[in-house]
């Protein structure tokens, strides 16, 4: 009796210890962003700080962007979807963190999307982003914006002029009436990350790359009217590949 | 015997009764979305501190119109900000009820329930409507008032504490109650139908200047100012943001700089709708144009560089936009779309 009586506590407390394996984690990404390594958030806006490999001083004064398709994709087959984009507006520190619940723990690789694909960049049908006067004029093919960045740059004489590094799905109206259009969203995969309970990922956006690599980016030439310009939303789209990285995991 | 259990029922009674009146059950306030605003926008901010209700809405409504909250009792919130006039004033600045002059325009007010940042007036120094409505009341140069003494007004009125009670419950008036009051009814005020809005509904069609004014309106290489004043898609017609436009290159007013402390953020002013223009004029912070003709040379030719212009001020180095002429009439026709006849006859919103 005393043998089966130990047996039984012996498979409760196995038991115990399976359910506290399995309990589920709340997982906050948090979304940062740096200049090379310098960190870019409301507080450094406006300030003459960057220099890009072009060598031009600049400043940023607005930056808001658009992830979406956001995915945990784990090893075991367990995916998890927990939101269909996330907006980020670093100015006024909206969208800055995102809180996933009930992650069963396990290794999982973290995947998403910069913008919206074709399809789901449908033209006004999120109303926080139209709130937000985030949208696409119908006129270059409507939807929405998957990043804007607004600043200054100081040209080779020193004076102070205004960038807005608008990224679109491009367009190519060159042939009048056949305007061409090429989804420029990408994939992002962060690589895997080990869950094994509550934890903060840090996914972070280095902003020189924008401006860097493939494409050195030459903002005397190409600072302005770039949301119609389709050589230049081609340009961006390969730089942006390099853009995004994982940053800290602490759990 | 008998006489006791009579006396207990009527205490019982008029317990009763008097708990009735306490527990007076303000009826919510539904409101009257605009359709167009249903389908593009997020849903409005109504604080949950301060729910809307038919009584706290006409309460606040007889409070906006009376000049008891003035320290000369000349004056109403409704002196400066007119209905016919868009909830704004035709005249540059505002007298007060000493007769002094303020430094801005009067702000519009209206879909004030959209402002998701609840940021107000011209330079943002109000964080949510309720207490923006504290402010101008003991201004000096503007209603001048006294809140102990309009407190006291108000609890010895004819009137006032019964409606006070129906929506706040059985408690001495106070400015807060007050405030809450006027913030409900600024948040029925809603504009929602001009004709550009019937238009996205598909029920009417605009004129071949109107539509191309709306294309000049949206083009990145033209007017480009559906990145500040909103779009189709932001029937808003504004960021709700605030922002340099190149008004000048020197500051004598710092506007949001003057709040924050931030010299990045000197000579930022809050992105006006652009509802209902034909109402609000003169334009800008400071009511310096008296005309949209102004207004649209001003964003042509004549913007001023300084250190916090906004980057979307592109084309500052060449003075603005350079619209032609008529560019800047069809604009102009386009503007005149997003005019609310309704609004400003409504008389839910009239005195």
């Amino acid at each position: 009796m005393r043998k089966i009586t130990l047996l039984l506590f012996s498979l409760i407390l196995l038991n115990c210890n399976g359910l506290q394996d399995l309990e589920e984690a709340t997982v906050t990404l948090e979304f940062t962003h740096n200049w090379d390594g310098d960190l870019v958030d409301s507080s450094t806006f406006g300030d003459f700080n960057y220099r890009t490999a072009n060598g031009e001083n600049t400043s940023i004064e607005r930056l808001r962007y658009v992830v979406s398709q956001l995915q945990f994709v784990g090893n075991t087959g367990i995916n998890f979807s927990p939101k269909t984009y996330q907006f980020v507006d670093v100015g006024n520190g909206f969208g800055l963190s995102l809180n996933i619940q009930d992650l069963i723990p396990g290794t999982y690789e973290i995947r998403f999307r910069f913008g919206f694909s074709n399809a789901d960049n449908q033209d006004g049908v999120y109303q926080d982003l139209n709130s937000a006067s985030f949208n696409v004029p119908s006129q270059l093919g409507g939807g929405y914006h998957y990043l804007q960045m607004d600043g200054k740059y100081k040209d080779p004489n020193q004076n102070e002029l205004n960038y807005n590094f608008h990224v679109i799905r491009a367009v190519n109206t060159s042939n009048v009436g056949f305007p061409e259009f090429v989804d420029t969203s990408f994939a992002v995969n962060l690589g895997s990350v080990t869950i094994r309970n509550d934890a903060t990922v840090e996914i972070q956006m280095n902003i020189a790359e924008w401006f860097k690599n493939p494409n050195q980016w030459d903002l005397n030439s190409l600072d302005t009217n770039l949301m119609s310009n389709f050589g230049a939303q081609l340009q961006m789209i390969e730089n942006g590949a390099s853009v995004f990285s994982l940053g800290a995991v602490i759990q | 015997m008998r006489y006791i259990i009579s006396l207990l029922v009527l205490v019982l009674f008029c317990s009763c009764s008097s708990k009735q009146q306490d527990d007076y059950v303000p009826v919510p306030y539904t409101l009257n979305m605009p359709p167009i605003f249903e389908q593009k926008l997020a849903p409005p901010f109504i604080p949950s501190d301060n729910p809307l209700t038919a009584e706290g809405v006409a309460l606040g409504k007889k409070l906006f119109f009376d000049p008891i909250l003035s320290g000369t009792r000349t004056q109403a919130c409704a002196h400066c900000h007119r209905p016919q006039d868009g909830f704004s004033h035709a005249f540059q600045f505002s007298e007060g009820a000493n007769g002094d002059l303020g430094t801005r325009n009067s702000m519009p007010l209206f879909n004030n329930a959209w402002n998701y940042n609840e940021l107000f007036t011209w330079d943002g120094k109000e964080f949510r409507l309720e207490n923006q409505a504290f402010e101008p009341v003991t201004n000096s140069i503007e209603m001048n008032g006294n809140w102990t003494t309009i407190e006291q007004l108000l609890n010895t009125h004819d009137d006032y504490p019964e409606l006070f009670r129906k929506v706040f419950g059985n408690q001495r008036i106070d400015s807060t109650m007050v405030v809450k009051a006027i913030a409900q009814f600024q948040r029925i005020l809603i504009s929602g139908n001009s004709k550009f809005d019937r238009y996205l509904l598909g029920e009417t069609t605009l004129t071949p200047q109107e539509l191309n004014g709306f294309n000049v309106f949206m083009a990145e290489n033209k007017g480009d100012c559906f990145h500040c004043h909103g779009s189709d898609n932001n029937p808003l017609w504004t960021d709700n943001d605030f922002h340099n436009n190149g008004l000048d290159a020197t500051f004598t007013d710092l506007g949001l700089g003057g709040v924050t402390g931030d010299p990045n953020d000197n000579g930022k002013f809050k992105t006006p709708t652009l509802r209902n223009l034909v109402f609000t004029s003169p334009y800008m912070h400071d009511g310096r144009f008296a005309t949209l003709e102004e207004v649209i040379d001003f964003y042509s030719e004549g913007l001023q560089n300084s250190p916090t212009i906004d980057p979307l001020m592109k084309n500052v180095k060449q003075g603005g936009a350079q619209l032609s002429t008529s560019d800047k009439a069809d604009l102009k026709a386009f503007l005149l779309t997003l005019t609310d006849f309704d609004f400003i006859r409504n008389p839910d919103f009239n005195k």
